[in-house]
C-alpha cells in the first residue's frame, strides 16, 4: 500500500504538468492562428466594403457566416457585378467542405444538442486541424474551443477595422482594391494545389469559367464549374 | 435584397456545418462524397481567380489586374503570408494606375 501510494504521488503531478504544458501550447498556437486570420480579415473587410456592402452587412458576414473562403466568394461575386444570389450559391458550395470536417469532429460533440448546435458554427479549416491533431477527446475539444474563441474574436475585429479603414476612401479602385479579390482567392487556392490533379482541375476550371462568361449572367460561370467538377469527381470515383 | 441573400447564404453555410456534426457518418463517408467535395473549392477558387482577373462585366479583358495576379503568384511561390499576397497585388494595381 505505501508503495502504491508513493507511486500515485509521483505520477499525478507529472501527468498534470504534461497536460498543462500541452494546453499552454494549444493556447499559443490558437492565438497565432487567430492573429494570422485577423490580418486576413482586414482584407476581407476592405474587399467587402469596396464591393459595395455596408459596414453592418460586412460585419454580419463575419459573425454569422464565419467561414473565410465563402465570405470572400460572396463579396467577390457581388463586387464583380453578379447578383447576391449567385454569390450566395457560390458561398454555400464553398462551405460544403465544412460538412466533411464535421464528420471528423462529430464524436467530440455527441452529447447535448445545444452544445453540438453551438460547436457547429465554429467547424472550419483551422478549428478542425487543431482538434484532430490531439490524442485525447478532452484535448481535442480544448483545442477546438481555444482556436474557435481566438479566431472568432480576431476575425471579427479584423473585419471591422478593414471595413472602417476602407469606408474612409471614396473610390476603392484608386487603392487598387479591385485587384485584391483575385489575389485573396489565389492565396486560398495555393495550399490545395500540391499535386498534379488539383493543378489540372484549377486550370481547367479557370478556362471553362472564362469561356462561358460572355454568354451567361455574372456568377453563373462559377456554378457551371461547380457542376462540372462534381460530375468529374463522381465519375472518377466509380472507375 | 442584398440582406436576404446574405442571410440565406449564412444559414446555408451553418446548415452544412451542422449537417457534418449531425448526419450519420455513412452518408458523408460515401466514397463519391469524400472524393468530390474537396475538389469543389479548388475548381471554384480557380474560377474566381480567372473571372475576377480577366473580365469586366461580360467582356474578357487584360488590364492592370493581370500584372497584379502575376505579382500575387510570385508572392505565393515565395510562401508569403496571406495579407502580404493581397497587399502586394493591391499595391501593384494602385501603382500602375498612378503612373
Amino acid at each position: 500500500m505505501p508503495l502504491a501510494h508513493r507511486g500515485e504521488k509521483e505520477t499525478i503531478p507529472v501527468t498534470f504538468l504534461h497536460v498543462d504544458s500541452t494546453r499552454r501550447g494549444v493556447i499559443r498556437d490558437a492565438l497565432g492562428i487567430g492573429i494570422a486570420s485577423g490580418a486576413y480579415a482586414l482584407s476581407f473587410g476592405a474587399i467587402s466594403t469596396a464591393a459595395g456592402l455596408s459596414l453592418l452587412q460586412t460585419c454580419a458576414l463575419s459573425v454569422l457566416m464565419f467561414t473565410g473562403a465563402s465570405q470572400f466568394a460572396l463579396v467577390g461575386v457581388v463586387g464583380a457585378g453578379g447578383s447576391v444570389w449567385a454569390g450566395a450559391a457560390t458561398a454555400a458550395l464553398l462551405g460544403s467542405r465544412n460538412a466533411l470536417y464535421g464528420v471528423r469532429l462529430s464524436s467530440l460533440f455527441d452529447r447535448g444538442r445545444l452544445k453540438r448546435a453551438t460547436a457547429a458554427h465554429f467547424v472550419i479549416d483551422e478549428t478542425t486541424a487543431m482538434a484532430i491533431a490531439r490524442e485525447s477527446p478532452a484535448d481535442s475539444r480544448f483545442a477546438f474551443w481555444a482556436t474557435a474563441f481566438a479566431l472568432f474574436a480576431l476575425w471579427n475585429l479584423g473585419t471591422l477595422i478593414g471595413a472602417l479603414a476602407t469606408h474612409a476612401f471614396p473610390d476603392p479602385k484608386v487603392l487598387g482594391l479591385d485587384a485584391a479579390p483575385p489575389a485573396a482567392f489565389l492565396a486560398l487556392l495555393a495550399p490545395r494545389l500540391r499535386a498534379r490533379e488539383p493543378l489540372a482541375i484549377a486550370f481547367a476550371a479557370g478556362l471553362v469559367a472564362l469561356a462561358c462568361l460572355p454568354f451567361v449572367p455574372a456568377g453563373v460561370p462559377l456554378l457551371v464549374v461547380a457542376v462540372l467538377v462534381a460530375v468529374y469527381g463522381i465519375l472518377r470515383t466509380r472507375q | 435584397m442584398t440582406w436576404a441573400g446574405i442571410l440565406v447564404a449564412c444559414a446555408a453555410c451553418y446548415a452544412l456545418k451542422l449537417a457534418g456534426l449531425s448526419l450519420p457518418a455513412s452518408v458523408l463517408q460515401d466514397a463519391r462524397v469524400q472524393r468530390t467535395v474537396p475538389l469543389v473549392p479548388i475548381a471554384l477558387l480557380a474560377a474566381l481567380v480567372a473571372t475576377q482577373t480577366f473580365s469586366t462585366g461580360h467582356h474578357l479583358v487584360i488590364d492592370v489586374r493581370t500584372t497584379s495576379l502575376i505579382v500575387a503568384i510570385g508572392m505565393v511561390l515565395l510562401r508569403a503570408p496571406f495579407l502580404v499576397v493581397v497587399a502586394a497585388a493591391t499595391a501593384t494595381a494602385a501603382l500602375l494606375r498612378f503612373i
